[in-house]
């Protein structure tokens, strides 16, 4: 079964040092169609890195990276990007944030609008279209981004810490949210975070890096059932996959 | 049955009954540094500071402790401005002096606009552009006065000259500042938006620092008037700098103090103008 199903992310061999500092040390990973996959290691592990490159706003030292068989040359539609800050245009609303991201998509003026408003309820903003970012709450404002990235459809998610500055019932909620939306909308996505439990929560597989140099350690696959929802985290195996995870990266580092 | 009531200083509910004690002000809280003040008597007593002022002119002017000639009474001033206004002449000194502003003005900040936006968007433009600036802004202005004389002669070219070399570079510097401070994630999200280097810039950066542009061509704007009068001073046929020397030849004090409160107010209404235009048009940076 697994030789059938596509490749839709193929990184092969990548490396990427700042001046002495290896940041990266020969990572290879592959992404199938539709999956998720969580990347989690500490902080510094270069796993921030390794997103900026498949978003083509980093260029590696060298290793390649490719999306649906096409090499990664630089930044593009095709990879939507989740930032851990919401970075929306503050002189725009959140329907205006939106539409500004459909605009270079060649999308009229009317589909433009009701795009952005169908992407706005699907993230249960309906009601605030109107609002400019500096109105709405961190939790509002991720949202939105969230929203913004999966409106143009591209055909990978790149989300790097993107629940990392909210407040930890905030955070639950985005995470039950993305499970509901990325059901809805099934893409390939990358999720860059150090909380673990939205790593097992979220992923079909987790991959766990090691620092200095940042190097893929070892991976699981995450078997708990979906539709993902508040009764995963009392799944019976939830606690083990966050036990084991938790152990191998703290390995090396006491 | 109690009554709530509230107190009208604190806007603190508090129950009316019998005095028991005296009732705690909650929500007095002193910062360090002193109380805070609410917006009406902050306005009281900024009204009072400025009826101070007048009141020691007056009092200075009645006593006569110094010459009349050299220090007017508030209302001979007052009065001569009345004449001035009646025959026109005011009016028409204000006009040229505006129109020799607002042209030298836009002038220097069309210009600084886009090169102050290419300077803060790319190092080698900065490299080119600011060091030579640095340079220039340090040379007083008023130095250049003869110079510009002798460039262009004393009509309205020569003020936009001087009005245009005292603004120009310092705007630059701040519009490149002001594109400086646009987080780097803003130029990342254009670019997975597929957006070229170009309609990052304008759709993006741009609008992103407009905020600081606006406060930067706030205060240029006084300084502009400054110049101007600076220029006016030195050689000019008309303009409010050039009644001001011509009063200083025939000792009419009544007339310099009279057009130099008239600057002063022309400064302040130019800028609350632009300060709550920029408050209509950036509405978005202030939230809940």
């Amino acid at each position: 079964m697994s030789t059938l199903v596509r490749k839709k992310l193929e990184i092969s061999q990548l490396n990427m040092s700042f001046g002495d500092v290896t940041a990266l040390d020969n990572v290879s990973l592959d992404f199938h169609e539709e999956e998720f996959v969580s990347v989690v290691g500490t902080s510094g592990c270069g796993k921030s890195t390794l997103l900026n490159i498949i978003a083509g706003l980093q260029e590696p030292s060298s290793g390649s990276v490719t999306v649906d068989g096409t090499q990664v040359l630089g930044a593009g539609r095709d990879r939507g990007v989740v930032f851990q800050q919401a970075t929306l245009l503050p002189w725009l609303t959140a329907q205006g944030n939106i539409e500004f991201a459909l605009e270079p998509g060649g999308y009229g003026k009317v589909e433009r609008s009701r795009i952005a408003k169908d992407y706005l309820a699907s993230v249960g903003l309906s009601g605030f279209e109107d609002m400019f970012p500096s109105q709405l709450s961190g939790g509002m404002q991720q949202r939105v981004a969230l929203a913004r990235s999966l409106s143009y459809q591209p055909k990978l998610l790149l989300m790097d810490e993107p629940f990392g500055a909210l407040d930890a019932l905030t955070r639950r909620t985005m995470q039950q949210l993305l499970m509901k939306v990325w059901e809805e909308h099934k893409l390939t996505v990358m999720l860059i975070t150090h909380d673990i439990d939205e790593a097992v929560f979220c992923s079909d597989r987790v991959v766990v890096m090691s620092s200095r140099p940042g190097r893929i350690k070892t991976e699981y696959s995450i078997d708990l059932p979906r539709p993902r929802d508040e009764e995963t985290f009392i799944h019976p195996s939830f606690r083990g996959y966050y036990k084991e995870i938790l152990s191998h990266i703290n390995q090396g580092v006491v | 049955m109690t009554v709530m009531k509230t107190d009208a200083t604190t806007g603190n509910p508090r129950a009316a009954g019998p005095a028991s004690s005296t009732p705690r002000k909650a929500g007095k809280f002193t910062s360090p540094l002193g109380r805070d003040l609410n917006r009406r008597s902050y306005i009281l007593t900024a009204i009072l500071s400025f009826c101070g002022l007048v009141a020691v002119w007056t009092l200075m002017a009645s006593l006569e402790l110094v010459d009349p000639l050299f220090l007017p009474s508030p209302l001979a001033v007052l009065g001569k401005l009345g004449e001035q206004a009646a025959s026109g002449e005011l009016w028409e000194d204000m006009a040229v002096s505006t129109y020799r502003v607002f042209m030298g003005f836009l002038l220097a900040s069309a210009m600084a606009l886009p090169i102050g936006l290419l300077a803060g968007a790319s190092r080698r433009l900065e490299a080119v552009i600011e060091p030579v600036i640095d340079f220039i802004r340090y040379m007083p202005v008023v130095a250049f006065v003869p110079l510009t004389i002798l460039w262009v002669g004393t009509d309205d070219a020569q003020k936009f000259l001087i009005i245009w070399m005292g603004t120009f570079f310092q705007q630059v510097l701040m519009v490149s500042d002001a594109v400086r401070t646009v987080p780097a994630q803003f130029q990342n999200l254009g670019a997975t938006l597929g957006l070229s280097r170009t309609r990052i810039l304008l759709r993006i950066v741009f609008p992103a620092s407009m905020p600081r542009i606006w406060d930067a061509l706030r205060v240029t704007l006084g300084w502009a008037w400054t110049w101007l009068v600076v220029a006016e001073l030195v050689a000019a046929t008309s303009g409010m700098g050039y009644r001001i020397t011509q009063a200083q030849r025939f000792l009419a004090t009544d007339t310099i103090i009279g057009y130099v409160i008239v600057l002063g107010i022309i400064g302040l209404v130019c800028d609350q103008i632009l300060r709550i235009s920029g408050r209509k048009l950036f509405r978005y940076t202030k939230g809940r």
